[in-house]
């Protein structure tokens, strides 16, 4: 490896963490994605009594249902960057040193707590009037310091010791991989040796009913497991899905001065705006293409050079479309040698968290040149043409893997992710 | 930053507030608008209701307008402006090339659809599916999906057609000091020759103020200057605010023919521990990184402070000290949260353009004679909360 000249521009990933539906770390996360398991169940965490959905990818080991929003996220983003940080070896306990980025949510009181306040009121029907004189009585402190959109960054910076301000943000489904974007801008400035990029997301009722009222979400409730099929024909929506990823970026001169284990190089970030539409994108594909082709272009390759597509492959109708649309104008003749796979068939659509997860998932299968399955694949689309790795994990060369995240709003951000 | 970066250029500056949009209201001429100020519909809490705006101008098309929360509306529009301003306006291949960096408030609640399932929740049998069955009824994807802070971002595109990339930060005061750390320093390492940067917030919302009055942080009662409420106890009167800035490589602006506004320096920030004397710390720690670059003859704060306590009393331990003439925005155009920054990047841009501050309001704002021509302005930002950073502005001289 030393005696390689790693290419210009390229960032060190020398340590991972995750945490989703399948379970937590990377090893047991990984071994259950190559079985082709699913982590989509009945929710059981509130009442679904009603809804046209009643299934996600919930994680169940390490957060408490009674958990809030914020709180859930803030305990699956502690998990995932603990692990990436003990795996990394980098820093000293408490200090991290470099700064971090991190996706999130954006947060709000959430229903029991509003209930609690109007409860607090003593009135009926209680006007807003009447919810802020209860707020006013000091006992719902809690709401602001919680529903600050900084409010997880904060607590991870103090407890693994970042430096400098923590960046939150969310460029809706793009927004874990705007993460490690930011991060290994940052490295490229010369601005930090290392950075440590997390994605975290989990879901509550109104999210879930929001997304429903949108037919956005599948509503094959029975079998759970059975109800993200991206690619296939009968695919009818995504299913939420919850979980962090952590990576830790650093340099690759100071990764090799410390001696540390480079898991993969990030080489290659690209980026595009869609300004079709405020929620769909453009249906030619073309801004995701024009994503995908600046990725590669910043690693230095060209289309043919990549093995393997950690596709956003949400499975709506409209998403896996135009991916799959884009991904043969940009491949041509190369489409045919191509593996295309998604994760969200086993561990649902992680929206702020899912670019941070599926890259570390493409990190694990170039370590494990093995490419993991996209599950439920029984009625191929003869529109998507591509080998979807169907149902059934299996080992490939993999050097260089294109990793895609394309968010709801017009963001769209691709990352080639190569073996060291 | 290192010496080979390259200088970044305010080149556009696009402001819209509760004292009216564009450069007159902003700049020096600042104190001489009347104050905008609502003390009846939310008494005993008040607020700066945000200036008229022709939509119009900037959002031509109603349907754009409708598919926008006021946020969003309020961010679009004060994009438009900044545009304008750097002549970037209608300049499709530029924009095209042009990154954005932004960040705003999360959604909006529907207030009748909340009242309507706290309601409905009261009193039922189940009151887990009555809350599903309210929520499925109220509910309304479209008010939603006008509010998402990434859709600021989207908006822009759609309106304006800037569509070279889009990172929307999340976050309160500290993310709109990160928008403009990030943006200058993708410039000034060359990752970006030309960048869209700013925030947009809307105060006139119930559901922020009830986030102020949980924290113990909204002002009651009579307005007064931010520095002159600590005596009972401070409090933020909310204002709103979009404020964007084109952040432009120098070279790059010199080939396309545009004139600087201001020169942005530095931009740094940190997140100290929740406490005071920390905070205070990591200010003067702050400080002291750009200090070395600044000429006492001319330098000037324009400052953050949202009047809660005890952030706003800790940063004006830290003014104090320094001793050079001060303006707080918040005395001004309320207190504009994520948007707080970025404007005050905007407003000192304008200031050390025509080389003097606004006249001053309130004691400590007097304190210092301010009879010096300006060239340098520090601004602060100390969150409500938590977050401290200063960025630098300086003049450009007249053949840059």
């Amino acid at each position: 490896m030393s005696a390689i000249q790693t290419k210009r521009g390229a960032v060190a990933i020398t340590g991972l963490g995750i945490v989703t539906s399948l379970g937590v770390g990377a090893a047991d996360n990984w071994s259950r994605l190559c079985a082709g398991q699913s982590g989509v169940r009945t929710i059981s965490r509130f009442s679904t009594a009603g809804l046209k959905t009643t299934i996600a990818a919930i994680e169940h080991e390490i957060t408490a249902d009674t958990l809030t929003t914020p709180e859930r996220c803030k305990v699956l983003a502690a998990s995932a960057a603990e692990e990436a940080v003990a795996r990394s070896g980098i820093g000293s306990r408490g200090r991290f040193p470099g700064p971090l980025f991190l996706a999130v949510p954006p947060f709000e009181i959430e229903w029991p707590r509003r209930i609690d306040l109007a409860a607090a009121s003593n009135v009926a029907e209680p006007a807003f009037a009447d919810l802020l004189r209860a707020a006013a009585g000091g006992a719902f402190r809690d709401i602001d310091a919680r529903c600050q959109h900084a409010s997880v960054a904060l607590h991870l910076k103090s407890e693994f010791g970042t430096q400098g301000a923590p960046v939150s943000l969310n460029t809706a489904c793009a927004s874990g991989a705007s993460a490690l974007q930011l991060g290994a801008e940052a490295i490229r400035r010369g601005e930090t040796d290392a950075a440590l990029c997390v994605g975290t997301d989990s879901t509550n009722v109104e999210a879930l009913i929001r997304f429903s009222l949108l037919s956005a979400l599948s509503t094959r409730n029975d079998p759970p497991s059975q109800a993200s099929r991206p690619f296939s024909k009968d695919r009818d929506g995504f299913v939420i899905g919850e979980g962090a990823a952590a990576l830790v970026l650093e340099s690759v001169a100071a990764a090799r001065a410390r001696g540390a284990p480079i898991l993969a190089l990030l080489t290659g970030l690209g980026e595009s705006v869609d300004p079709f539409h405020r929620t769909r994108g453009n249906p030619d594909g073309t801004p995701v293409a024009a994503s995908m082709t600046r990725a590669i272009a910043d690693a230095g390759l060209t289309p043919d050079a990549i093995d393997y597509v950690n596709a956003h492959g949400t499975s709506t109708p409209e998403n896996d479309k135009a991916e799959c649309l884009a991904l043969s104008n940009i491949m041509g003749a190369h489409l045919p040698r191509l593996a295309v796979s998604s994760n969200k068939s086993m561990i649902g659509h992680t929206l702020s968290a899912a670019g941070a997860i599926e890259a570390a998932f493409t990190v694990l299968t170039l370590q494990h040149q093995r490419l993991p399955p996209t599950i439920n694949y029984r009625e191929p689309d003869p529109e998507i043409v591509l080998d979807v790795v169907p149902n059934v994990a299996r080992d490939a060369v993999v050097r260089r893997a294109l990793s895609n995240s394309f968010g709801f709003g017009g963001q769209n951000v691709s990352l080639v992710i190569e073996t060291p | 930053m290192t010496g080979s970066d390259r200088d970044v250029w305010i080149t556009g500056v696009g402001l819209v507030s509760p004292l009216g949009e564009g450069s007159d209201a902003h700049g020096p001429g600042m104190a001489a608008q009347s104050l905008a100020l609502n003390t009846s519909d939310w008494a005993p809490y008040l607020y700066h209701p945000l200036a008229p705006i022709a939509f119009d101008q900037q959002i031509p098309k109603k349907s754009d307008q409708r598919q926008m929360a006021a946020c969003q509306r309020i961010g679009t529009y004060a994009a438009g402006l900044a545009l304008q301003s750097a002549g970037l306006k209608g300049d499709a291949a530029r924009l095209a090339r042009t990154d954005m960096v932004v960040t705003t408030l999360g959604g909006e609640r529907d207030m009748s659809a909340d009242a309507a399932v706290l309601k409905a929740v009261r009193g039922a049998a189940d009151p887990a599916a009555s809350l599903n069955e309210t929520l499925m009824t109220e509910l309304r994807p479209t008010f939603f999906l006008g509010q998402l802070p990434n859709l600021l971002a989207g908006n822009i595109a759609i309106v304006h057609g800037v569509a070279g990339s889009a990172r929307v930060l999340l976050g309160e005061e500290e993310a709109g000091a990160d928008t403009m750390r990030i943006a200058a320093a993708r410039i000034a390492s060359g990752q970006s020759d030309c960048v869209l940067a700013g925030a947009s917030y809307n105060g006139a919302r119930l559901d922020i103020l009830l986030y102020l009055v949980s924290a113990g942080h909204a002002l009651a009662g009579e307005w007064r200057p931010v520095f002159e409420r600590a005596t009972t106890g401070g409090g933020v009167a909310l204002g709103s605010a979009g404020a964007f800035l084109v952040l432009e490589a120098a070279e790059v602006a010199r080939e396309r023919g545009a004139r600087p506004i201001a020169k942005l320096t530095g931009v740094i920030s940190d997140a100290a521990p929740d406490d005071p004397a920390a905070r205070e710390a990591t200010l003067q720690r702050l400080w002291s990184q750009l200090a070395p670059q600044l000429n006492s003859g001319s330098a000037a704060i324009l400052c953050g402070a949202s009047g809660a306590e005890p952030a706003t009393a800790l940063e004006r331990r830290f003014l104090d000290r320094l001793a050079l003439p001060v303006r707080a925005t918040a005395s001004r155009l309320g207190h504009v949260g994520q948007a707080q920054f970025p404007a005050n990047v905007a407003i000192a841009a304008l200031m050390v353009a025509q080389g003097r501050l606004c006249p001053p309001a309130g004691a400590l704002e007097a304190a210092v004679a301010d009879d010096r021509s300006v060239g340098q302005i520090v601004v602060t930002g100390v969150g409500r909360n938590y977050g401290e950073a200063l960025a630098l502005v300086e003049a450009v001289g007249a053949n840059p």
